[in-house]
């Protein structure tokens, strides 16, 4: 027998000898919304309010991005070809430089990456990336600034809401603020192996 | 009475320095994951039962979701493998990764992984293979275990790590700023997430329905590992499915809060199989590896509530046994109270050698407390200590008569402790009621007594 079947059957008949099964419980999603986050009617409010929460930051036009890129020191970076079309006049005023492709072989040039976002989860302040939407994954990880660009539109209330809307992407991504790490001692660090700053544009 | 169990001789070593490390990181834990799940929820307890009934309900039906989630897998393009021991499981990952030519890669934090101790043996059989967790991969370079399941270096310092940082030539110098050690780490690791040709993960979840596959993080290694590497291969065990991509926001949410008091772990991904066609990131080829190795033992046993377990460690937080005797007193990968449990169960062969575990607990009822999923955890410490009794199995003792052994082999007396409820918080050492007591209350901190659920707990269990 392969191990599939031997394992396979191995449960069956252990959980066959179990008295008392427990049904499938059916419950009102709302069990799990955390309601003091909720407070608000403006979900683009909500969102931007949780996001700081995770130490992320909401932006609302391209010149806020720009002017928080050059004020910090990151000069060149990667964005995505179609949002380029967009936001691209404003960076360019704020003398940034920007590639649309995205090399890996030069993963520590990019000081700040570009890259579209399929949803946020107002909730929790979570920004959504979705391989079907997105044109680079390693543009929003490596550099230590990451610029998600999102639909207002496309805000969920909670959690449980996002996940009634995955789709059928490979591969999605929920980003809840800069990548961190306590493991020293307990002290909070951002910017572990992903990006240290975490970023909103809410258009 | 009772002589002091290994354990206790265990805990006895630990330097100061390193009981004072896990001390306050437990404790820190505890304090503030208290305090996120009763800021965020009214009644966070309905939620850890919820959660409860859903595994449970699953582990009782685990035939049909393996095989749900199986098929769902496999027309998602997923490469679906099966290994009944540990052994199988990394024979059937080397047989993977040779098969794809790979020489080089890296891992992200994996329990099931350290459990058949994966890293040694593909590094015996020529394959490098880097932890890219930060803990984990101080304590790979350390030659260490992990001592926590979140927390793996919980039990290290700042200057520890820096010294091994200098020693192994991640930095030049020595440097224990805890910002610049996770700078080196960051450096030194993304060169290798390049350069490597395959990522192993394990999963925190995987839906039945959908096939889809959850991994969570806060550093956002998986993910910086998977997206350049055209292999991922994740090792899973049998009992991390749930039924329903919908039942994900209960344990998504407790998940972040218990572990480290977040609202979510910063990076949750969603995998549903090998990239897309025209993305330039992500794996070409995906493996899932389901591993029984000993769960279906848990399975048929009067213990097999502890397969809820999503690995939070909030018990081991909580645990006044565990923040004095650290991990590594548990002798497996799992220490603290999933531990107790766990270990002597999965590692069946070795019952007796870890008998002494399920007796290493005050049976206070905190660790049930704090469970996400609500496993009854001090009632199968006795269902254990019952099983070793019917075998005739004596744990491993050490030095005879300690306090600690003491209050940890005899539960009325703790119970005694207990009734007296917010006065333990308080307690002058001089005016607990017996000398073990005073003994105990001298060297240890007991976690702030909440009340409820154990006296819950313990009422039922007398009737029964
Ligand atoms: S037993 Fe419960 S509290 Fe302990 S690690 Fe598992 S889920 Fe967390």
């Amino acid at each position: 027998m392969s191990a599939r079947d031997s394992i396979l059957a191995r449960i069956r008949t252990v959980t066959a000898a179990i008295p008392a099964k427990v049904p499938l419980p059916d419950y009102d999603p709302a069990i799990t919304h955390c309601l003091p986050r909720l407070e608000g009617d403006d979900l683009t409010a909500v969102f931007a309010r949780n996001l700081g929460n995770v130490n992320g930051r909401a932006m609302r036009s391209a010149a806020e991005v720009a002017r928080f890129l050059s004020d910090g020191g990151y000069r060149h970076g990667y964005c995505d070809p179609a949002l380029h079309a967009v936001i691209g006049p404003d960076l360019a005023a704020a003398g940034l430089t920007v590639e649309t492709t995205y090399d890996r072989g030069r993963y520590d040039d990019y000081q700040f990456g570009i890259t579209r976002a399929s949803g946020a989860i107002a909730e929790s302040g979570t920004i959504i990336l979705d391989d079907n939407q997105t044109s680079s994954r390693l543009a929003a990880l490596s550099p230590w600034v990451h610029v998600a660009v999102l639909d207002a539109a496309t805000i969920h209330r909670t959690i449980a809401d996002a996940l009634a809307a995955l789709g059928d992407s490979p591969n999605v991504i929920w980003a809840t603020g800069p990548s961190k790490t306590a493991d020293v001692e307990g002290i909070l660090i951002e910017g572990v192996h992903g990006p240290g700053e975490q970023i909103a544009l809410i258009l | 009475m009772i002589g002091t169990q290994l354990i206790d001789d265990y805990a006895r070593r630990i330097s100061d320095e390193k009981q004072a490390s896990v001390l306050d990181g437990a404790s820190a834990g505890t304090e503030k994951r208290y305090q996120v799940l009763h800021r965020d929820y009214g009644d966070p307890d309905a939620l850890r039962r919820l959660a409860g009934a859903i595994k449970d309900h699953t582990l009782q039906h685990l035939g049909d979701y393996l095989v749900q989630a199986e098929k769902a897998l496999l027309a998602r393009g997923v490469k679906v493998h099966f290994a009944a021991t540990g052994d199988e499981a990394k024979e059937t990952i080397l047989g993977i990764l040779r098969g794809h030519g790979v020489t080089r890669l890296t891992k992200s934090k994996s329990m099931a992984a350290e459990e058949i101790h994966l890293n040694p043996y593909l590094m015996e059989n020529g394959i490098e293979c880097l932890e890219s967790d930060l803990g984990e991969f101080i304590i790979q370079l350390d030659n260490d275990v992990p001592s926590h399941i979140v927390k793996p270096i919980i039990h290290k310092n700042r200057r520890e790590i820096a010294k091994t940082f200098r020693r192994e030539g991640v930095a030049d110098d020595y440097n224990d700023d805890p910002g610049t050690i996770t700078r080196r780490a960051r450096v030194f690791l993304r060169k290798k997430y390049m350069e490597a040709q395959a990522c192993i993960t394990g999963a925190n979840f995987v839906c039945a329905d959908s096939g889809r596959m959850l991994l969570v993080t806060n550093e956002g290694n998986s993910r910086f590992g998977m997206a350049p590497a055209p292999v991922h291969v994740a090792l899973v065990g049998i009992e991390k499915l749930v039924p329903r991509e919908r039942d994900l926001a209960v344990f998504l949410n407790l998940l972040g809060r218990s572990a480290t008091a977040q609202q979510l772990t910063v990076y949750t991904e969603f995998i549903n199989g090998p990239r897309a066609p025209g993305q330039p990131d992500g794996p070409e080829h995906m493996h899932v590896v389901f591993m029984d190795n000993g769960r279906t033992d848990v399975l048929a046993s009067n213990c097999r509530e502890i397969l809820r377990c999503i690995r939070c460690g909030a018990c081991q937080n909580v645990c006044p046994i565990y923040r004095q005797a650290s991990g590594h007193a548990y002798r497996t990968t799992y220490g603290g109270p999933i531990g107790a449990v766990l270990s002597p169960l999965l590692f069946g062969d070795r019952f007796p050698e870890l008998a002494d575990l399920p007796k290493a607990s005050t049976l206070c009822g905190a660790c049930n407390e704090v469970c996400p999923v609500n496993i009854p955890i001090p009632d199968l410490l006795l269902r254990l200590r019952d099983k070793a009794k019917r075998e005739g199995i004596h744990s491993p003792a050490a030095i005879p008569m300690s306090p600690f052994a003491t209050l940890a082999t005899s539960p009325s007396l703790w119970r005694t402790a207990m009734t007296m409820s917010n006065a333990m918080n308080h307690l002058p050492v001089e005016v607990a009621p017996v000398k073990p007591l005073q003994d105990w209350l001298g060297q240890r901190t007991l976690p702030p007594f909440r009340g409820g659920q154990f006296r819950k707990w313990f009422k039922n269990r007398d009737r029964s």
